[in-house]
């Protein structure tokens, strides 16, 4: 007869589910995931993975990874970042070479698909976690990527 | 208690008999009114708290002290907004529904036995009365969805019929069971009854078996989810409370928690003995059978949110079924059952 068994097996379901979500009520306070946003702002952090915007990692010497390629413009469906560069000589080998001078992106035109992230060759670019990105004027959200006197790090086109 | 003697006889003695008594229940409608209210403002403040923590979110915490003040603040909110209506709308009887809704939900408060003495009224058919005042409430939300002039509330207020009418069998029925072990109708005899016992461990099984029922077709008749589907948001907007603003609307909102507190509360006094302490540790001080009455019936409605946070809503045919198929049946057996544990004093007493 599946008359007292559905009924069983009802109850069961039911208390499954009750022990599921009685341990996420015990547990809530641990792990609220909420945040208390101007509260917290000096430690709350972003996820690994959050896209807040493309910037370009510096290391101490003042060097990054962007050979100039141009990869990243390409890649990008509209038309968020630009390159500037021309060709100067190099003064270790004395060759005419491709170098940037300046790395140019377009907060306010990203949709953050991180294509260009992908694109990249020498993982010049990455994402950020920061998320205040609101300003009071457009023009702010034009970034130019590179730091003034940077340069190539040695070894990356290699 | 000393307090309400006091102002008792100070009445009877200022006016004559029969304006001191009315008056007298005036005042105690007045601090009824008041105080469930409040209680009533508090509970969607609990809804909204425990929600959040059943979903790992924090709820509202910053008005007042851990957003005490909250649904306060809402109410304020709610009686400045403006009164709508539709065109078309048949108007006394729009006007009318919250009032019922509202009156029958604070009206039932009053048989409650908190302690001893604060007990408002003790009718003799207190059970009886309850249901009936109980099934008035739906003729609110009927009168509601009717003159809305709104299909959504229609077919909210005609699920809701179709509910209540269904569930209120199962209430009165798991209910009927207890009162064969009871052998009275009057709450302060049932009470009176579980000094030997709350009624659920002296009816063990059958008890067992009506006490879940009676949280099924109770959480039922308050229209919570899973039962929700009277205003079921995703598919009828607000259902019969659709064409309803500001503290008409409010009148709703609050008349769902008030009755809450009634399907708990019932519950409390016909299965968990009411203001009785367990193992009458603290019957020596009667005043604390409202902390014992307020928390047992606390941990009911905790029940209840957890039943809403859980499970998902049931469809209209699911409902019936669940109603006229396995609840009623079982029902009917189960008082079969304890009709004749009665007869041979198989209950178990302390």
């Amino acid at each position: 007869m599946s008359y007292f068994s559905d009924i069983y097996n009802g109850v069961k379901t039911l208390l499954t589910g009750m022990s599921v979500t009685g341990k996420y009520f015990l547990h809530s306070r641990k792990g609220a995931i909420t945040q208390q946003y101007p509260d917290n702002r000096d430690t709350l952090k972003m996820f690994d993975r959050f896209r807040g915007e493309v910037v370009m990692p510096h290391d101490e010497n003042n060097e990054h990874r962007c050979t100039g390629c141009q990869k990243c413009e390409l890649a990008c469906p509209n038309g968020t970042i630009e390159i500037i560069w021309d060709r100067q000589v190099d003064p270790e080998t004395g060759k005419k070479k491709k170098m940037i001078d300046q790395h140019i992106y377009h907060l306010g035109m990203c949709t953050m698909c991180g294509l260009c992230i992908e694109a990249c060759p020498t993982d010049a670019i990455k994402w950020a976690q920061n998320f205040e990105n609101s300003v009071y004027d457009r023009a702010y959200l034009t970034r130019v990527l590179n730091k003034p006197g940077s340069k190539l790090m040695p070894g990356v086109e290699d | 208690m000393n307090i309400t003697k006091n102002i008792h006889e100070w009445l009877f003695s200022l006016m004559p008999e029969t304006t001191a008594s009315i008056v007298e229940m005036a005042l105690i409608a007045v601090v009824y009114l008041g105080i469930f209210a409040v209680a009533g403002l508090y509970l969607v403040l609990l809804e909204r708290r425990v929600a959040a923590w059943f979903q790992l979110r924090l709820g509202p915490n910053r008005v007042g002290w851990q957003g005490l003040l909250q649904t306060m603040a809402d109410a304020l909110k709610l009686v400045s907004k403006e009164l709508t209506g539709t065109f078309k709308a048949d108007k006394f009887l729009y006007n009318l529904a919250p009032y019922f809704v509202i009156v029958t939900a604070l009206m039932a408060m009053s048989l409650f036995p908190f302690t001893k003495e604060l007990h408002a009224f003790d009718i003799n058919i207190g059970i009886f009365f309850l249901i009936a005042i109980s099934s008035i409430g739906v003729i609110g939300i009927l009168l509601a969805g009717w003159s809305s002039n709104n299909k959504f509330a229609l077919i909210g207020a005609m699920r809701s019929g179709v509910q209540t009418i269904s569930y209120e069998l199962s209430v009165g029925l798991s209910l009927l069971t207890i009162v064969l072990m009871t052998g009275s109708l009057q709450l302060s005899q049932i009470v009176e009854v579980q000094k030997h016992g709350w009624l659920i461990v002296q009816g063990h099984i059958p008890a067992l078996i009506a006490f879940c029922i009676y949280m099924i077709a109770g959480t039922a008749e308050t229209n919570r989810a899973p039962f929700d589907l009277v205003e079921a948001e995703s598919e009828l907007g607000a259902g019969f409370h659709t064409e309803y603003s500001g503290m008409k609307f409010a009148y709703f909102f609050l008349a769902e928690f008030i009755n809450m507190f009634i399907i708990a509360s019932i519950a409390t006094t016909v299965f968990f003995g009411a203001y009785l302490s367990p193992f009458g540790i603290t019957e020596s001080i009667p005043l604390l059978g409202v902390f014992w009455f307020l928390g047992k019936t606390l941990l009911l409605i905790f029940l209840m949110m957890w039943f809403r946070w859980t499970f998902p809503r049931l469809r209209i045919d699911q409902l019936l079924v669940l109603e006229w198929k396995y609840l009623l049946p079982l029902n009917l057996m189960n008082l079969l059952l304890m009709a004749l544990m009665v007869l041979l004093g198989l209950t178990i007493q302390f």
